[in-house]
């Protein structure tokens, strides 16, 4: 395999040079970094980096290549990779691919051999950066040049969530009658519906935007707020359309990173966007209501400002353990709660799977009342 | 919950002598436990039976009690001092079977001592096979088929249900001694005896053999509140069948997806969670590769040697936080100590990959079986970090000091094709060699590899690529780009150089001119994700530099390597008082090592840590970084030492005794022509570089003769040669040990040792104290008992000693830490041997006589003289205790050693005992080294001709009169009765039937077996299964007359039922 020159372009001027790997082709977007040592197949497919350059601050990557069982999305919805070394030798009893194949494959520009700590640092400085990547052989000149033209845009959730309406009906084996959720899809990871399906939930999934009326016509038992990229601030209809479920029917309700921040707005609360972000597999969050702190999955550039919530009728129920930013609020009143982490994991750990029997219980509660 | 304010006072045990499977990791976890409970305001009292260690240091606990580690002992202390509580996790499986018993005995309730930080249960689950195996199945966790044995019927049955082969484990031991793989029903047999026999319950576990399958390992923390986190998880190279302390381990784990990661991490917090361990654990899996299907193998409740390797890999000191958890904290109480801003409860992240490498014994036991299994035998390991895996396994390679630059070593590429497969098939300590050469030769592909090792096809690829690289370096110009692709792929100079067959010059001129030099990279515990302070560095070929030299002056401290015989953890004390003591005195202290169970390593020992390869290249790049002012290499041991020729060359400024005086020590001949210019006598010797000279030699000498090669550490392949047959043999293998260096024969002094350690500061010297050996020449010093202070010399050979070495001292120049051996006579005193660099006495003479040793001789390289300190200078005043150092031996580990004391050095730790009575310090040397003393039974005596003496016919007889019954063997029958002392004659078969029988009720066996071979180290004599059988079955092996003069004091107070006295150890 000839190996092109693989570039990295950073808004502020600083230039990396590489390998090429995988698709070739240029693009744009934000850069950011995941520590996560684990996991880059579910991080590539998550939609919630839609519009992103994912650099991994793990260097070896690829070494088991990929599978037909990892996805989270049918799809790679990062813009491009920026990691240290490539496995071109992969080992897993369940390895389909290489990274690289796959990468060409869902047309997606990589790059290795570069300082990926140095980038790591340089987002850590800078916070989010404008980024080019390209692997087409392209001047400095060039990516100058093209990437001052890209704009990162904030709406992703609007693209990346499903167009038609789809059900999903729960996994077998159960006795009971399940519960009927609607979920709202802002571009959500596949082990969220594994995770709620797994508890007897029969999911509706809903376009993003879809009114409060007609969700409420599939007379949901619970709904729940997915994860997806973008800025939430950005997701106006949304925001608009939970604000009325929240005012018609006092319907449990859980949401999830961005399903968090959408909540948080409809109850008119703030979001901010962080310096650079939480991505990785390693945060302790601890949890005021069972004083104890668990490792946590997170994917967010934004977050809850405190304050703003509190004074709308919710409790903060969990905390970042490293810069105390909001993670996780339940209202006084109301069956709704919200978490800034994935307690889906994949990838990451499960600690908190927990949270989807909370939700159950919550609907179970709610249907007995 | 925050801290327990009912805590005062807490007793620490540490693990006592290092042996095989339970080293320094335990020094390291003892003295971070120490700090972090102190820290907190609360005192802290010490029992640690081994002097070499940092922790037993002044300055780590509040009170040190060098003591041996027995009930008896801690009864009397924990009555003496109270204390509220006893931390059992930090000082491997010998604190915490102390612990269990003292429980057990009531001693802890009766004071109303709390168990911090692991209970009683939780050890019993972890540690009881069957315990382990009903509360696995209740958390449905998978276990192997097993059955817990304590006879042999039920083991048949096992095997007849199961089939071959089985795993035998014995319950509560340590570093797997007596376990192994059973293939067929001898070693079903021989197993199954030996592990009852080692388990501290007579218990052992049979289970269906995993072997193959990925071996995975997790070390997860715990609190009070039941707050889990993952510290590190690593993947063996070697798959399940070698014992993971001789496995060649990755982390993180390397080809696990995310999903099989999460269900072992799933299951390791399960099941710290049910054995409601507060503190650090490990878990140890086997995963099938091709189905996922995984069991548990192992848990070790408590810091172990992969904790200490796992802290070091990510960063994040796991010792220090479960001593905070055992003291009442919770992990989201206590702060990241690498980024001092984040939460200590999150999972560390690294942005590299790290290699552990062992360090195996075999180069000094050549009798010893190298096959490698379920029972370990590495004395010690090295760690390496790279960003990508290649560079971290050649690092490591360089790191464990056998003689290679690289791969691909002259002891593997002389092999024949047939010999190299069936190295792969049978694994032993040069597999990966192996792999490479196999590769190499195109005998096999990397699938066929995997075929016959099991190991993950992502490892061999990589070795693959190694591999691809020599071959490119052969065969390809050598352009700046292949040159960096080496260089960054952890190759070194002299590989390049040997498989490219450049200049020296004109690589240089490549990697000058393209600037080819690797950046420094800091372990942070984050990825990068936040700032860190972490003064922690390795080195890699990347872009960013983040290492930033500091304007202060500044040193840099060469360590020791990894651990093994002959070099024990004394050089790393040396090396951290070193630090210490640069710091004290202004300077910025930079060390730079290889090993992870140190304290050296630890990241706030020193204020810069650069965990590197002790390869020059690697030396030279940290010093082109730094540029300190002075290198010091006498602390680090042979190790460093060796570095001297290497760095003068390159004009780097070392600092102390000069190259060109360290040679003088070293190289015989000019040493020889030294001490005669002086006057100083020493053993006739001469070096000869062919066997007619030898012979020659001999004549002129006379037998009986030492011999060995010239550059020894530990005095490997050394040994005292008494005909010309042995010459002959040994001719044969040593030679063949190192071509490039002669043979030394040297007379054989029969007398007394004595062994001197000094501080030089160019014009005087200070001697803190003179050690007398109880074995007389001839026994390596590293095994002998030795005393201080010295007891039967008068003052007229005190002073000829000052004497001597003052002289040689100044002959050498020597600034800073000498050692010299000496032998006498009863006439005169001969000089057997100079060191030029810190002893393994040192930090025993800086506890026992007060004198800060390493710190003076840092003052003096610094220019401060001796006499300015208040020690002075001469022979520094007696104290008024005996101090014995009895050393110990890993025997039970290393199966096919031969245990016999001689020239080589065999011990792997060592004890002290300490009383103001010479008789009880020796008692309680015994005892602390864990020798069976009986009062009573059975003897078995057989010795060399050249013991046929009436020294020895004394000692005999002094047993008799103890009440022991004489067996003897023939041989040796007619110096018995000649010299009228009562035996009854039995051969080598029967007594070797008796000492088979040791375990029985039977009054047909024996309680010491004392035994002088005419021949040490070969397994051919007839006496060695004697030896061996006894050592093995935990009789007392007496291989020295002046040893079992020295055993019947011990036993003499024993028989008196002399109660001993435990004291603090304080010599201010």
């Amino acid at each position: 395999m000839e190996k092109h020159e693989g570039i990295i372009y950073l808004e502020d001027g600083s230039v990396f040079k590489g390998k090429a790997f995988g698709f070739t082709g240029t693009a744009v977007g934000e850069l950011v970094f995941n520590t996560s040592m684990t996991g880059y197949q579910e991080i590539l497919t998550d939609p919630s980096y839609k519009g992103q350059i994912i650099n991994l601050t793990y260097p070896l990557i690829g070494n088991y290549g990929i599978s037909d069982i990892d996805n989270e999305s049918p799809k790679i919805h990062a813009f491009g990779l920026v990691i240290k070394d490539l496995c071109e030798n992969p080992s897993n009893s369940n390895c389909v691919k290489t990274l690289d194949q796959w990468l060409r494959e869902q047309k997606v520009p990589g790059v290795y051999d570069v300082d990926s700590r140095q980038i790591t640092k340089l987002v850590r400085k800078h916070g989010t950066v404008k980024c080019l990547i390209s692997t087409e052989g392209i001047s400095i000149k060039k990516a100058k040049v093209l990437c001052e033209a890209g704009s990162l845009r904030g709406d992703w959730m609007k693209e990346v969530a499903t167009i038609d309406k789809y059900v999903i009906e729960p996994d077998k084996g159960f006795k009971e009658k399940p519960l009927n959720v609607a979920v709202l899809d802002f571009g959500v990871k596949g082990n969220i519906l594994n995770c709620l399906k797994a508890r007897n939930c029969r999911l509706t999934v809903y376009p993003y935007g879809t009114s409060a009326e007609e969700i409420l016509a599939g007379r949901p038992d619970g709904v729940f707020l997915t994860n997806g990229p973008g800025d939430p601030e950005e997701a106006v209809e949304a925001i608009e359309e939970v604000r009325k479920l929240i005012d018609l029917k006092n319907l449990p309700m859980f949401g999830i990173c961005m399903g968090h921040q959408v909540l948080a707005l409809a109850f008119g609360g703030k979001t901010y966007k962080l310096k650079y972000g939480h991505r990785g597999a390693n945060h302790g969050v601890y949890d005021k209501d069972t004083k104890r702190s668990y490792i946590t999955s997170q994917n967010h550039g934004y977050a809850v400002k405190y304050e703003s919530v509190i004074l709308r009728g919710m409790e903060i129920t969990h905390l970042n353990l490293n810069d105390g930013t909001v993670e996780g609020m339940e209202h006084r009143d109301l069956p709704i709660f919200s978490v800034q982490f994935h307690p889906e994991a994949s990838a990451g750990p499960n600690d908190t799977a927990y949270l989807f029997d909370k939700f159950v219980k919550m609907m179970k509660e709610d249907q007995d009342a | 919950m925050p801290k327990n304010k009912n805590l005062n006072k807490i007793l620490i045990i540490g693990s006592g002598p290092i042996v095989i499977g339970q080293a320094a990791e335990f020094d390291y976890s003892g003295t971070q436990a120490c700090k972090a409970i102190r820290e907190e305001g609360i005192q802290t009292i010490l029992v640690n039976s081994n002097p070499a260690t940092i922790m037993t240091d002044k300055g780590i606990a509040d009170k040190v009690y060098m003591e041996p580690l027995t009930e008896e002992a801690l009864d009397q202390i924990i009555s003496k001092e109270r204390p509220d509580g006893i931390l059992a996790g930090f000082g491997g499986q010998t604190s915490l079977n102390l612990a269990m018993a003292l429980d057990e005995k009531g001693i802890l309730s009766k004071y109303g001592v709390k168990l911090l930080g692991v209970n009683k249960e939780s050890i019993e689950k972890a540690e009881d096979r069957e315990e382990f195996k009903a509360l696995m199945q209740e958390i449905n966790e998978p276990i192997p088929n097993s059955i817990i044995a304590t006879n042999i019927d039920e083991c048949f049955e096992f095997v007849e249900k199961e089939g071959y082969p089985v795993i035998i484990r014995p319950a509560f031991t340590l570093g797997g001694t007596g376990g192994g793989i059973a293939s067929n029903k001898e070693e079903l047999e021989e197993l199954c005896y030996k592990g009852m026999e080692n388990s501290a319950i007579g218990q052992i576990l049979l289970e269906k053999s995993v072997a193959g399958w990925k071996e995975i390992e997790f070390e997860v923390m715990r609190d009070a509140r039941d707050n889990c986190i993952i510290i590190c998880s690593m993947e063996n190279l070697d798959p399940v069948g070698v014992h993971t302390g001789d496995s060649i381990v990755v982390a993180p784990t390397q080809t696990l997806r995310d999903k099989e990661f999460q269900m072992l991490r799933d299951a390791s917090v399960k099941i710290i969670r049910a054995l409601e361990i507060q503190g650090g654990c490990n878990v140890q899996f086997a995963l099938n590769p091709d189905t996922g299907d995984y069991i548990v193998i192992e848990v070790n409740p408590r810091v172990s040697r992969s904790s200490a390797l796992a802290s070091k890999a990510v960063g994040y000191p796991i010792a220090k936080l479960a001593a905070k958890i055992a003291i009442g904290y919770n992990l989201d109480e206590l702060n990241n100590y690498v980024t001092q801003t984040t939460s200590a409860c999150f999972e560390p992240t690294i942005d590299y990959v790290v290699v552990k490498f062992p360090k195996w014994p075999f180069d000094k036991f050549r009798t010893a079986s190298r096959k490698l299994g379920t029972q370990m035998k590495a004395t010690g390991e090295v760690m390496a970090i790279d960003r990508n895996f290649e560079g971290a396994l050649l690092k490591a390679l360089t790191s464990v000091e056998i003689q290679c630059d690289g791969l691909c070593v002259p002891f593997v590429t002389k092999l024949d094709d047939e010999k190299v497969i069936s190295k792969l098939k049978n694994c032993d300590d040069e597999r990966v060699f192996c792999i490479a050469e196999a590769l190499r030769r195109n005998l096999l592909n990397v699938e066929e590899i995997h075929e016959l090792t099991k190991i993950d096809l992502w490892f061999l690829y990589k070795i693959e690529n190694i591999v691809n690289i020599e071959r490119r370096l052969r065969e390809e110009p050598l352009t700046k780009e292949l040159v960096y692709e080496a260089e960054s792929k952890g190759f070194t100079d002299n590989e390049i150089i040997e498989q490219s067959g450049i200049s020296r010059s004109i690589l240089q001129d490549i990697r000058v001119y393209n600037d080819i030099y690797p950046v420094f990279k800091m372990v942070d515990t984050c990825g990068g994700e936040f700032d860190a302070v972490t003064p922690y560095y390795y080195s890699s070929y990347d872009e960013e530099d983040e290492s930033v030299p500091s304007k202060e002056p500044k040193i840099l401290v060469i360590g020791s390597g990894p651990i093994r015989i002959g070099q024990g953890i004394e050089f790393d004390y040396c090396c951290v008082q070193g630090v210490w003591a640069i710091k004290d005195l202004g300077y910025e202290a930079i060390i730079m090592n290889n090993n992870p169970e140190t304290v050296s390593t630890d990241f706030d020992t020193s204020d810069k840590l650069y965990f590197e390869s002790l390869h020059v290249d690697n030396v030279m790049d940290v010093i082109k970084r730094e540029r300190p002012m002075g290198v010091i290499l006498q602390f680090g041991g042979q190790t460093s030492l060796n570095l001297a020729k290497g760095l003068d060359s390159r004009s780097i400024n070392i600092l102390g005794t000069s190259y060109k005086n360290i040679d003088l020590a070293e190289d015989r001949e000019k040493f020889n022509e030294l001490l005669a210019e002086l006057g100083i006598a020493q053993p006739k010797g001469v070096a000869v570089t062919t066997k007619e000279a030898a012979f020659k030699a001999v004549k002129e000498i006379g037998y009986p003769v030492v011999v060995r090669p010239s550059y020894v550490i530990g005095g490997r392949a050394m040994q005292v040669v008494y005909s010309d047959i042995e010459l002959e043999r040994y001719l044969k293998e040593a030679v063949s040990l190192s071509d490039e260096h002669p043979v030394l024969i040297d007379q054989y002094i029969q007398g007394k040792e004595i062994e001197v350690d000094a501080i030089a500061d160019g014009k005087d010297i200070l001697i803190p104290g003179i050690m007398e050996h109880i074995e007389r020449a001839g026994v390596h010093s590293g095994d002998s008992i030795s005393v201080y202070p010295n007891y039967s010399l008068s003052e007229e050979l005190e002073q000829t000693l000052l004497d001597y070495t003052r002289r040689i001292a100044r002959a050498l120049d020597t600034v800073g830490l000498m050692n010299v051996q000496y032998a006498y006579d009863g006439e005169k005193i001969y000089v057997i041997e100079v060191n030029p660099r810190a002893s393994r006495t040192v930090p025993i003479l800086s506890k026992v006589t007060g004198v800060p040793m390493v710190k003076l001789a840092v003052a003096a390289m610094l220019g401060i003289p001796l006499k300015d300190s208040k020690y002075g200078t001469g022979l520094y005043k007696k104290s008024p205790f005996f101090s014995v150092k009895v050393p110990v031996f890993s025997s039970a580990k290393l199966t096919d050693m031969d245990i016999a004391l001689g020239p080589e050095m065999k011990s792997t730790g060592e004890v002290l005992g300490i009383d103001k009575d010479l008789d009880k310090a020796l008692y309680k040397g015994f005892i602390a080294a864990g020798m069976n003393i009986p009062t009573e039974g059975n003897m078995y005596v057989c010795l060399r001709d050249t013991d046929h003496d009436d020294y020895t016919a004394k000692i005999l007889s002094d047993y008799v009169k103890a009440g022991f019954k004489i067996y003897v063997s023939p041989d040796t029958a007619e110096f018995l009765e000649k010299n009228k002392i009562p035996a009854a004659v039995m051969d080598y078969d029967m007594a070797e039937e008796w000492i088979m029988k040791h375990s029985s009720d039977s009054g047909e066996k024996f309680s010491i077996v004392f035994n002088t071979p005419a021949v040490a180290n070969r397994k051919n004599t007839s006496s060695f299964p004697i030896r061996r059988k006894a050592t093995d079955r935990g009789i007392p092996v007496l291989t020295c007359s002046d040893t079992a003069k020295a055993f019947l004091m011990a036993i003499s107070h024993r028989q008196a039922g002399d109660r001993l006295e435990y004291v603090e150890l304080n010599m201010d």
